[in-house]
């Protein structure tokens, strides 16, 4: 039996402009916007569209005349959505699948942190909880296990704020650069989170199309193939403790900690590679913490060796692998919603395509991408690739 | 050094109790800390459940727990959720001696005292028209009631 995707290949992706407010717009808007934007990029009308999957399925569906298609629940998006993309594709259901996502209009209320990052639940809400305190119990408890450092974090969060600070289509363009200590040195927000250890909201729009091999070889853009795919989620996401040690009842399973392990144990065996084949990293950042988190569970290092490897190591300034290239969730977008979930994964087709205006990464032939992390009880990852597996 | 307290705010939201969660927001205002315990596998669970997330048994009675634990985890809020939090307060996770974690904030001490493996306990507090289990450190016994 073949690789499950060797007939499945992601044909373009492409992202609206990102801004920290897009004056009149709103999710679906900016979410249609760029729809048009990814079928242009790939040389596609609404009328070769025969599956649409993400967040906007339904609404997608309608507004740009496009039906009957086969469809996904629109409350899945992210990784999840792409690989079940690939799924429908590799299965017969569909040829050619739309997906997209969109912010916009969603943060207005700048008293109170991003609607997204506090669920209104009786266990949760009455203690003042929000994502960077969901994050922050998890890094506290590596830092207790292991030693891990503020200053090790404050490294991650610099070099993914560099790579935004020299990206034109950045949020945050400009802004640098930053080194660890200027991390550190901005307010403290969710100890032992810095303001800038933390992703920042902003509003915009972003899409992929998925097609079969054989229909990707005729359009526009190279071709990016999926070599490897895997999905870990413990559950809701912020209405139980974020705990370290949260363990389903399958004996194999990683505690919460190490969430994504087995996500990248199965992408990595999909792919027929190793960490160490991986030429670029296009991780998700919500937090400086959770990279060192995801490169341990990932098996890029050992348990407790992140810090290092993001500060003297590979991921560290000057070293062999690039980390989250566009600027990521701190400096590039992060709409809420779905967007920043799919971005990091257009991100990677953008560096297999060479297609990046700053930070490309030259001939790089395998990317990996992540979403989630565990103050969300969640972990997925894709590793892309430059040939058909 | 910030002295941590509860929050005196009534304008902070919280959600309604469902049937499943009733009995322990009931205990919270007799000034107890209700866990479920599972009949069949002897588990404690909490969040409050309908079915035993161990053992799947719907066979579940209520207890009572000391209200003693320890900081499994910790963070300090400089930043509030909504601006009727008043900062800073300190989410905690709470390891309690019955076996089971939960979600809380610590009072009584400062800032620089909190830590991981802090033996604590439960204290009440009224806020908002709700009774919220909050913790405070063991050793601290200064008969403080907050909020009274
Ligand atoms: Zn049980």
């Amino acid at each position: 039996m073949g690789h499950p995707y060797q007939n499945v290949a992601i044909a373009a992706g492409f992202n609206t402009k990102q801004a920290r407010v897009l004056e009149g717009h709103t999710s679906l808007s900016i979410a249609i916007e760029a729809a048009l934007g990814v079928m242009e990029s790939a040389g596609l009308t609404p009328a070769d569209v025969d599956g649409v999957f993400g967040e906007f399925a339904m609404d997608l569906t309608y507004s740009l005349g496009m039906g009957p298609v086969y469809a996904s629940s629109p409350g899945i998006g992210g990784i999840p959505a792409i690989l079940d993309a690939a799924n429908a594709i590799a299965a017969g259901h569909c040829k050619t699948v739309l997906l997209a996502g969109g912010g916009a209009g969603i943060y207005t209320d700048r008293s109170a942190v991003a609607p997204w990052t506090r669920v209104s639940h009786e266990f949760v809400l009455p203690f003042g909880m929000f994502t960077a305190l969901e994050f922050a119990f998890i890094a506290r408890r590596h830092m207790t296990m292991f030693g891990t450092t503020p200053e090790q974090m404050a490294q991650a969060a610099a070099t993914i704020r560099n790579n935004g600070h020299v990206n034109p289509e950045a949020v945050f363009y400009g802004r640098g650069p930053f080194t660890a200590a200027d991390i550190l040195s901005s307010r403290m927000v969710a100890d032992p989170f810095h303001l800038l250890d933390c992703s920042m909201t902003a509003e915009g729009g972003c899409a992929l199309v998925l097609t079969t091999a054989d229909r990707a070889a005729d359009l526009k853009l190279p071709p990016v193939y999926i070599h490897g795919g895997g999905v870990d989620h413990n559950g809701p996401s912020y209405q139980f403790p974020p705990s370290f040690d949260l363990r389903g009842a399958s004996p194999d399973s990683p505690p919460n900690g190490y969430v994504g392990r087995r996500a990248a144990m199965r992408s990595f065996a999909m792919a027929g590679v190793q960490p160490s084949d991986v030429d670029v990293c296009e991780l998700y950042d919500p937090f400086s913490f959770e990279i060192i988190r995801q490169v341990e569970a990932f098996g890029f290092c050992e348990p407790g060796e992140g810090g290092e490897f993001v500060t003297n190591g590979p991921m560290g300034p000057g070293g062999a692998l690039p980390l989250t290239t566009d600027g990521g969730l701190m400096s590039f977008s992060h709409g809420g919603g779905t967007v920043q979930l799919l971005q990091r994964v257009i991100r990677a087709t953008h560096q297999i395509q060479g297609l990046c205006q700053t930070t490309q990464v030259p001939n790089v032939d395998l990317a990996l991408c992540s979403n989630g992390g565990a103050g969300a009880l969640f972990n997925d990852v894709m590793i892309l690739g430059r040939t058909r597996p | 050094m910030t002295a941590l307290e509860p929050q005196r705010s009534g304008e902070i939201r919280i959600p309604r109790a469902s049937p499943i969660s009733q009995p322990f927001w009931e205990g919270c205002d007799r000034g107890v800390l209700p866990y479920q315990r599972c009949d069949s596998c002897s588990k404690a669970n909490f969040n409050p459940v309908y079915i035993c997330r161990f053992c799947t048994s719907k066979s579940l009675s209520w207890h009572e727990s000391a209200g003693l634990g320890t900081i499994y985890s910790w963070t300090i809020a400089w930043r509030p959720q909504f601006p009727s939090f008043a900062t800073p307060y300190a989410p905690i996770i709470v390891d309690l001696d019955e076996g089971y974690q939960m979600i809380s904030n610590l009072v009584g001490c400062d800032t620089e005292e909190v830590h991981v493996g802090m033996r604590i306990s439960t204290c009440f507090h009224r806020v908002a028209d709700r009774t919220l289990p909050y913790f405070t450190p063991l050793e601290i016994s200064r008969g403080v009631m907050f909020g009274e």
